[in-house]
């Protein structure tokens, strides 16, 4: 029981119980600032796993940015009634059983995976490793990300613009 | 080197999926919906994150995978909460279970 064992530990169970916690609260802001802690603990994870920069933007999209646009959906549309009108109870037990043998499955399946002790040294100098990668192997993917950036921005713009302003706009010009 | 086998890391993403999918499923509020299938993809980022590190092949792709699943990831909420917002306007409720204009 060394200390990597023991903080593996620590965050796997912040991250779990972090989650049964946000099926089970009756709020929906409660439900999100109890996601944030699965998040952080995820981004621990990361850290652990040899991959520091991805934990940094874990930290920033996900309990940053992600955290703060679910919360603008919450306050700005209707929250105060409580979920406590749940779906019926054979859907639920239907439900429960769906996910119930997908982890069995899943759980035989990748119980004993095991590729050896493979000698990585991803946790040196990985976000200059990152970069020119990104930028000579994935240059394609990553200018195709960036499209795709645009579109969702302008996409959720027209979206969520008001018909009325719309009109309005169309009767200034 | 280290003492955290590959397939313990799988089982808390397999654990944090299964959670996710019981959210999706089972909650009636569209934002809880949402932030649940980001749960879900937080698992899938775990295990490329995980293969990279301990897989047959360790190299820095799987990270680099991570990345664009994230930035993938922040589209779909950005886009999802807008058609959210814009269905409120219209429909005045966001539960899943009374959205369905198209079925009637």
């Amino acid at each position: 029981m060394n200390g990597e064992l023991i903080l593996f530990f620590v965050l796997a169970l912040v991250a779990i119980g972090s989650g049964i916690l946000m099926l089970n609260l009756t709020k929906v802001v409660h439900m999100v600032i109890a996601l944030v802690f699965t998040f952080l603990s995820i981004a621990g994870l990361y850290v652990m796993l040899s991959a520091e920069f991805v934990a940094f933007v874990q930290v920033l999209i996900y309990s940053g940015a992600i955290t703060i646009i679910m919360l603008f959906g919450i306050m700005l549309t209707r929250h105060d009634d409580k979920t406590e009108t749940k779906i019926g109870v054979p859907r639920m037990i239907l439900v429960l059983t769906g996910i119930v043998a997908f982890f069995v499955v899943m759980f035989f399946q990748i119980n004993d995976l095991s590729f050896g002790e493979q000698a990585a040294d991803l946790h040196v100098d990985n976000t200059e490793k990152i970069g020119i990668a990104l930028y000579s192997k994935y240059v394609i993917p990553f200018e195709l990300t960036s499209v795709l950036l645009l579109v969702a921005l302008v996409g959720a713009i027209i979206l969520a613009k008001r018909d009325d302003e719309d009109k309005g706009a169309e009767d200034n010009e | 080197m280290s003492s955290v086998p590959l397939s313990v890391y799988l089982v808390l993403a397999l654990i944090l999926f299964c959670i996710g999918l019981f959210g999706a499923l089972t909650k009636r509020n569209a934002v809880i919906v949402l932030i649940s299938i980001e749960l879900m993809l937080n698992a899938v980022n775990i295990n490329l994150i995980a293969f990279a590190k301990y897989g047959i092949n360790p190299s820095i792709t799987g990270q680099i995978f991570s990345l664009f699943t994230i930035t993938v990831a922040a589209a779909e909420a950005a886009v999802g909460l807008a058609i959210l917002i814009a269905l409120y306007r219209n429909r005045k409720t966001v539960n899943v279970d009374e959205m369905d204009i198209m079925k009637r």
